[in-house]
């Protein structure tokens, strides 16, 4: 388009038979909307190939000019580029006006919901598109491990949830490209629904003081953010191809945007990856592969004051679960924790049976904004997700091929968001929210709901007010309240219901008594308040303080009130409570941030005191016909979590840079004492990297992430009685494994095609010494070792 | 104008959406389908003593009642018992027969008896599957010299067969229950 431009310019523009040419013109290129000056304007004139740019204060000046109309061209990175005619005569002065709202507009597009940063006071940690790049064939859990104070809770090696500053589930909020995620994270090996690809960068807030996501974020905010569209015309894409040795599989991720300078846009981006039985150092682990198949479409429409855009994406993820983890009670538990292999091998195989997850996610959304002068911005957005999960057990009979968990989670969500600005200094952020969701859980599993039918209404309405006190010192505030309504309806066993003393406390509830269940229906209204102060000081440019504290409110999730029976793929039965309230956290934030080409770095402290906060954890072991089975009761208590993370950057040289990363977690519980369960070890990553852009941009690292033995643990070993050995013997469920290190190495180099394509090329290897290791983080480090070796090889063209 | 056109169809429709959800119908009630709260074990003598039944009932599955285990009396010390094994799902009504489940998989299960030292009693199986490979649903019972231990009953489901029992088969057990017994 802009060739076209030219080259009619260009024609204009010949009948120029030069006289006089000692004439200047000099002029300044300003910014339309508020006459800014535009530094770095190009000028062309055409016919002449005389180019030049605008200084520091806008300023031009082009020499050697004739008497006569000449045809330029001015174009700024942020600007639509304009074409313009002017007449020459003696030296002429003149200013042009461009419209500079490239930027702004990709601002919008970006933020979806208000300012580019998430929160003002609370220091950001943020995966960059690139970093994005490397993990394109793992999971969104991989991707963020790699941040500092972020660490997984895995179930095998292909569900990964992230925790952060030793946190997890429903107490991390998750905003996919500006919706809260819906997927019924309560689950332990619930794994973010979310194709990492469709991510263009992803941050990570420590903390609830992104009250505009929500009021219970006690550990934290995971916001991924789609790419950025430039409103001008233009046709790109990028496809990835990643082949790994470990799984035998690759994934293919492809993405295709097309912009016009009218305002419309749209991408079209898909996913497929495909793995085997993945592979320990010295076994295969058996029924562990994967299938996953992504899709999404935005399609949107662009102005300075307003703009409108539609996204759907789909998710569906296929994923075995470890044969050797499918065991029956305490007495398989024994077996398996003591047998120094799985206890069940089969060669490697793509076949994915049961046990397995097969997991399917809508999620479609609409949205809107439209500024007004001298007031501020609206944005208006509504969204739907639909989730499915169905879970597969190893089923005899008739059964086999029914799923054991059939659940359909149906969310739709209204926001309204308003931006402004009372004056330079104070802005003030607002919305509204209204949700709906729907739990349906199919009865023709023949297995007895694991969560039960109900319907959610959410109301929230927030404010939060930013004050630049100085320019080095800004202010931070909000308030945030809650209402949540539920509505369930809960099969009990009649033997429970007696046991927990309900028939006397919950009476009311009940709507009517079968044989031995009975049905009740529970309705629960909470009031929550949650809120954010906070400040961030600047030293000087490099330099930063940040403080923040932040008050957190979560509703018990229906996994913690509602749960009763057997989980089979954690070998327990766990018992939720109908009286819990809500979890109530204060956290407090402290950053302090040097930025520096040579040395810069980041510590980052936190406490977090958590008032009735719900723990799982055994409390005895109980008989069945299957043998014995541990217990695991949900509870409330206090707890308190306090750690520090640490990231630091060192030049060595132009090329060399040292990385290093620390972080450090402990969970206490102040009211029972002793440590709380499942808390992240100490750990800490270092990172040797060389990079050269003149030879090919290539990129080489070695990396060594070193996880520590956790030894703040609860004891919750138990003794079982086995019939063969006339014994007790200990089942060691708590005893956390040793402490490893893992090598890693990452190499790429970009090779030019055309002027505007490249091909970049990856090869990578992970845990490089093929080291043995069982993760404390892995629900099933009982029953198998942690990966092997992994060669990945990457190949990316950007066109 | 247009885009506020089309913004207030869109809440509009998303109002509506969200509005026209499920009804007001209780949801349908689960029955445990392949639970099996009862296990009955007869062993029935050869000779005309008295049969003795070995039970463990646990109506509420893995609810938190624990399972009734019941012994009806003692063996007789040299009496040969066929041993019958009968698997209930009580938790339906008529009982569902989960044994016959059990044995259409039969090369995919298989029942293990595990004498105590102090018990003197041999076990012999006598039911197999398509392969020639123990299932154990029925087997032999002779009782020993007067004695008392534990009898133990282990359903394994997917074990390695054939084995060399037990301790070597693998598989995820789906009934493991211990009766006191005694020889006289």
């Amino acid at each position: 388009m802009r060739i076209y431009a030219l080259m009619v310019l260009l024609l204009c523009s010949l009948p120029s038979f030069s006289q006089i040419c000692n004439n200047t013109l000099s002029g300044k290129v300003i910014d339309l909307h508020d006459g800014t000056a535009l530094v770095g304007a190009m000028i062309i004139i055409a016919g002449s190939e005389q180019t030049v740019v605008t200084d520091i204060n806008g300023n031009f000046s082009i020499q050697n000019l004739c008497d006569q109309t000449y045809a330029i061209q001015i174009s700024h990175p942020y600007c639509l580029t304009s074409g313009h005619k002017i007449k020459v005569d003696g030296n002429t002065i003149k200013t042009f006006q461009l419209e500079h709202h490239l930027e702004a507009l990709n601002e919008i597009v970006l933020k979806g919901h208000a300012q580019n940063k998430k929160s003002n006071t609370l220091a950001q940690n943020t995966l960059s598109g690139k970093k994005i790049e490397q993990f394109s064939s793992g999971s969104l859990g991989d991707a963020l491990n790699s941040l500092s104070g972020v660490s997984s809770l895995n179930t095998g090696s292909t569900i990964v949830k992230p925790i952060i500053n030793g946190l997890h589930s429903s107490r991390v909020i998750l905003i996919n490209n500006g919706v809260r995620m819906e997927d019924q994270e309560w689950g332990v090996e619930h794994a973010p629904n979310i194709d990492i690809n469709t991510a263009e960068n992803i941050t990570v807030l420590k903390g609830a003081s992104a009250i505009q996501y929500g009021g219970d974020a006690i550990a934290g905010v995971i916001v991924t953010a789609p790419e950025k569209i430039f409103i001008k015309d233009s046709l790109y894409g990028k496809t990835l191809l990643s082949a790994s040795s470990n799984g035998r599989g690759s994934t293919l991720t492809s993405k295709l945007t097309k912009s016009d300078d009218n305002g419309w846009f749209s991408t079209l981006q898909g996913t497929i990856k495909r793995y085997g039985d993945f592979e320990a150092p010295e076994y295969v682990l058996s029924n562990t592969g994967t299938f996953e198949r992504n899709a999404s479409v935005r399609v949107g429409f662009n102005k300075f004051n307003y703009g409108i855009e539609g996204y759907y994406s789909f998710y569906k993820n296929e994923i075995g679960i470890l044969a050797a983890s499918h065991i029956g009670g305490a007495e398989d538990q024994v077996r398996a924790i003591n047998s120094t292999i799985p206890l069940v091998l089969n060669d490697f195989t793509y076949a994915i049976t049961y046990p397995k997850q097969d997991i399917t996610h809508h999620l479609a959304r609409i949205k809107a904004f439209k500024k007004f002068n001298g007031f501020g911005k609206v944005n208006l957005q509504y969204d739907f997700q639909q989730n499915q999960r169905l879970e597969y057990d190893i089923r005899v009979g008739d059964d086999s091929d029914t799923p054991s968990l059939d659940l359909v989670l149906k969310t739709h969500t209204l926001l309204v968001d308003i931006d402004s600005n009372l004056s330079e200094n104070i802005s003030i952020k607002s919305g509204f929210m209204a949700r709906y969701q729907d739990n349906f859980a199919d009865p023709s599993t023949g297995v007895r709901r694991l969560i039960p039918d109900y319907e959610k209404y959410d109301l929230g309405v927030y404010g939060i007010s930013t004050v630049q006190l100085q320019d080095n010192w800004l202010l931070e505030a909000g308030a945030r309240f809650d209402f949540t309504y539920m509505d369930v309806f809960k099969f009990y066993r009649t033997s429970f219901w007696e046991s927990r003393n309900y028939a006397a406390l919950f009476p009311e509830i009940v709507v009517e008594e079968y044989d031995n269940q009975l049905l009740t229906n529970p309705q629960y209204n909470f009031f929550n308040a949650s809120g954010t102060v906070g400040s961030t000081y600047s030293f000087n440019d490099k330099l930063k303080l940040f403080f923040n504290y932040s008050l957190a409110s979560r509703v018990p999730n229906p996994s913690e009130l509602f749960s009763e029976g057997l989980h089979h793929s954690a070998s327990r039965i766990e018992l939720g409570d109908l009286s819990f309230k809500s979890e109530i956290a204060n956290k407090v934030a402290l950053t302090l941030q040097k930025e520096g080409t040579v040395f810069g770095f980041s510590i980052q402290p936190f406490i977090n005191n958590i008032h009735d906060f719900i723990v799982i954890e055994p409390t005895k072991v109980e008989q069945t016909i299957r043998g014995n089975f541990q217990v695991w009761e949900y509870r409330q208590t206090n707890a308190q979590l306090l750690g520090i993370d640490i990231d630091a950057t060192y030049a060595l040289s132009s090329h060399v840079n040292f990385n290093h990363q620390f972080s450090l977690v402990k969970g206490y519980d102040r009211q029972g004492g002793g440590a709380l369960i499942s808390m992240p070890p100490v750990n800490t990553t270092n990172e040797i990297t060389y990079e050269n852009p003149k030879a090919n941009n290539l990129k080489l690292a070695l990396q060594s992430t070193y996880a520590f033995r956790q030894n703040e643990y609860p004891n919750t070993n138990f003794e079982v009685y086995i019939a063969q050995s006339e014994s007790f013997e200990l089942v060691d469920v708590s005893t956390p494994p040793e402490a490893y290190h893992l090598l890693n190495f990452r190499s790429s180099i970009a090779v030019p095609i055309t002027e505007k394509s490249n091909l970049s090329v990856g090869f990578n290897v992970t845990n490089l010494l093929n080291t043995r290791y069982r993760n404390y983080l892995n629900s099933l480090r009982y029953y198998a070792d942690d990966l092997g070796r992994n060669f990945l090889f990457n190949l990316k063209f950007n066109y | 104008m247009k885009t506020i056109k089309t913004l207030s169809l869109a809440v509009v429709a998303a109002l509506s959406f969200a509005s026209c959800s499920d009804d007001d119908d209780t949801p349908e009630i689960v029955n445990e389908e392949e639970v099996i709260t009862t296990m009955t074990v007869t062993l029935t003598p050869t000779d005309d003593s008295e049969t003795i039944t070995l039970q463990s009932r646990d109506l509420d599955g893995d609810g938190s009642d624990a399972p009734v285990i019941t012994v009806s009396g003692n063996l007789v010390s040299g009496t040969t018992y066929n041993g019958a094994i009968v698997l209930l799902n009580e938790t339906e009504s008529p009982a569902e027969d989960i044994t016959e489940e059990v044995a259409d998989e039969s090369d995919e299960h298989q029942f293990f008896y595990t004498i105590s030292s102090g018990l003197d009693a041999t076990t012999e199986y006598t039911s197999f599957d398509e392969d020639g490979n123990p299932l154990g649903t029925t087997f032999i019972l002779t009782a020993g010299a007067a004695s008392s231990g534990t009898l133990t009953f282990t359903l394994r489901h997917e074990p390695t067969k054939p084995n060399d029992g037990i301790e070597s088969a693998g598989g995820e057990t789906d009934i493991l229950v211990s009766f006191d017994v005694s020889v006289e």
